[in-house]
């Protein structure tokens, strides 16, 4: 095949497609965009509880953004095993310091990070928490220990407004 | 598409077909040649027509009734249930005609898996049905969030965060799905939208398949080419007509059955209790068509390989034509084949089963045996079957074994002889 030079022509082609995809893009993103959180939902992002009710031992599950939050009062014995664990152990290494940051609430999604399922308080091979749809044991850090689920459960941001109120989100 | 011209004998009738050649349509449609030794199993292409029309206007008159809102969905499917007119009739057969839709297609699927229907010159066909297969698994999972149910939230939140395991966008592509943080009122929406879009898309698809089909005509049990028309045809009409009425009878009766006499046993219990995002049921278990499936996700320890092992596991029946590298089509002259052919349907049976039970133990340790032999049927088995396999000779047309005297006889023997040497 011989070289063409590229003429008027190929220049106003070039010009028009790429023209044209812009505005396809334009179209296309809202289209896609609208299926995002819209801003109602943005606006639930933050849960204040109450946690003066929660004696040692106990957990409260509680909603924020439509998952549940694990709330729990850890006794001294479960702080303590919670810092014996070693890293090596561990299947997504984190510190119990790094999760709790007060060693005796432990505030996290009561979420498995396998499929999304609710794990179960107090069972399972590690003392903490066991989600019944495909088996994973997580600590009484929430850490993954057994089974399908990749990571440890998530830590959201909260804080303690005064000692008895934690703001989530 | 014309195996000969026609021309409307009605002068009405010759005006409108110059202008659109409907009539034309009718007619290639009744006079289609069939292959005159059809079995039953290839009635189902006509059941499942008749399922996806039940689906479409049961499900639009269920749409009359049902509000797709968080708050209301689960009231108002227990309205249809107790107030509505024949509600509960419509819900059941909406309900029932899923798992029957499964059934049918399961049948259709084997039966092509049986006869190679889907070899040369039918991959076109063969790839459409496995995209509709793929759009009726979509839409039987949305159809099946919508009464907001405890297995609904449950599975609607296990299925979508399956794209969590997508690497990098896995958690923004799950935020998108859900349109929020969780499994909720604008995800309940946009699954009600999909499920009335989706049987839409199959009905385009199913004309595609069908015309796809019409072009070199249907496979038949000894899976040779034949001529058409010939004396190994008979027109569609009345002939496969009638049979394949009388096989949606028989259809129905099973289908009545469940409506009427065990409407919920393909349902689990705990759809009848309401969505509660804070409880997640002991066992979430699928419907009883999705557990293969299921199964293969489980017995892969990893997220994301379990993610792609399942939908490895559908996709590669696309490339099936490709894999089976026999270019005898029907099983009955390919006895090696035959035997594996029984065993992949005792391998997909076995993984319905484990998909069912707790993954741990011993189901666990079969669920991973019977996931690799699946994928060992496909991937090894058959590409080399296909050149070790000795095939049994077949006959010239369908004819032939019957009636024996066929001009081609001597030929059969000749070629008979060859392959004895």
């Amino acid at each position: 095949m011989t070289e063409k030079k590229p003429e008027r022509r190929d220049f106003l082609f070039t010009a028009t497609y790429a023209v044209g995809a812009v505005g396809v893009g334009a179209v296309v993103w809202p289209m896609i965009d609208q299926m995002n959180p819209d801003a109602s939902v943005k606006a639930l992002a933050s849960t204040e509880v109450d946690v003066s009710s929660v004696t040692p031992g106990k957990t409260i599950t509680v909603l924020w953004r439509g998952k549940p939050v694990f709330i729990r009062r850890r006794t001294k014995d479960e702080i303590t095993e919670a810092k014996s664990v070693s890293l090596k152990d561990l299947k997504h290494p984190e510190k119990d310091e790094d999760r709790a940051k007060n060693p005796e609430w432990l505030v996290m999604l009561g979420v498995c990070t396998h499929l999304g399922c609710v794990p179960l308080d107090q069972k399972g091979d590690y003392n903490g928490w066991f989600c019944p749809c495909h088996g994973s044991h997580y600590d009484i850090s929430g850490r993954i220990r057994k089974g399908p689920a990749p990571t440890n459960m998530e830590i959201p941001e909260y804080k303690f407004v005064d000692a008895n109120t934690i703001k989530i989100g | 598409m014309s195996e000969h011209e026609y021309t409307p004998k009605s002068k009405v009738g010759k005006w409108f077909n110059d202008r659109l050649p409907l009539l034309t349509l009718a007619n290639h449609l009744t006079d289609y040649p069939t292959p005159k030794n059809l079995n039953y199993w290839w009635t189902f292409g006509g059941i499942l027509t008749f399922c996806l029309i039940t689906q479409i206007v049961t499900g639009l008159v269920l749409a009359m009734h049902y509000i797709a809102h968080a708050d209301l969905a689960f009231a108002s499917v227990e309205h249809i249930m107790r107030d509505v007119n024949y509600g509960w009739l419509i819900r059941y057969i909406h309900a029932n005609g899923a798992s029957m839709f499964f059934l049918a297609v399961y049948i259709h699927i084997f039966r092509s898996l049986f006869y190679g229907s889907y070899k040369s010159p039918r991959e076109i066909i063969w790839i459409i049905g496995i995209i509709i297969y793929l759009l009726m698994m979509a839409a039987a999972f949305l159809g099946y969030v919508l009464p907001w149910g405890q297995m609904s939230f449950w599975g609607a939140t296990v299925i979508t965060n399956l794209f969590s395991a997508i690497p990098l966008v896995g958690e923004g592509v799950v935020t998108w799905l859900w349109g929020g943080y969780s499994v909720d009122n604008p995800t309940l929406t946009r699954f009600f939208t999909l499920h009335y879009l989706i049987p839409f898309l199959i009905l385009g698809l199913v004309v595609l398949h069908i015309w796809a089909l019409h072009v070199p005509g249907n496979n038949n049990p000894i899976g040779i080419d034949i001529k058409k028309p010939s004396k190994d045809t008979v027109p569609f009409h009345p002939y496969i007509v009638i049979k394949d009425g009388f096989a949606l009878l028989m259809f129905m009766i099973v289908f009545a059955f469940f409506v009427f006499y065990t409407p919920n046993i393909l349902g689990h219990a705990d759809n009848y209790i309401e969505a509660n995002p804070l409880v997640t049921p002991a066992h979430i278990v699928p419907e009883w068509y999705l557990l293969p499936f299921y199964a293969i996700l489980r017995s892969v320890p990893d997220k994301l390989l379990g993610v792609i092992a399942m939908l490895s596991a559908i996709l590669i029946l696309a490339a099936l034509p490709w894999l089976d590298t026999s270019r005898i089509r029907s099983a009955v002259f390919r006895p090696l084949y035959k035997q594996f052919y029984w065993i992949l349907v005792a391998d997909v049976l076995i993984l319905g089963y484990v998909g069912a039970m707790p993954a741990e133990g011993l189901y666990l340790l079969i669920a991973r045996i019977a996931t690799a032999y699946y994928f060992l049927h496909f991937l090894i088995v058959l590409p080399v079957l296909g050149f070790r396999e000795r095939t049994i000779p077949v006959p010239l047309s369908i004819t032939e074994p019957i009636l024996g005297g066929s001009p081609n006889l001597a030929a059969v023997k000749k070629r008979d002889n060859l392959k004895i040497q």
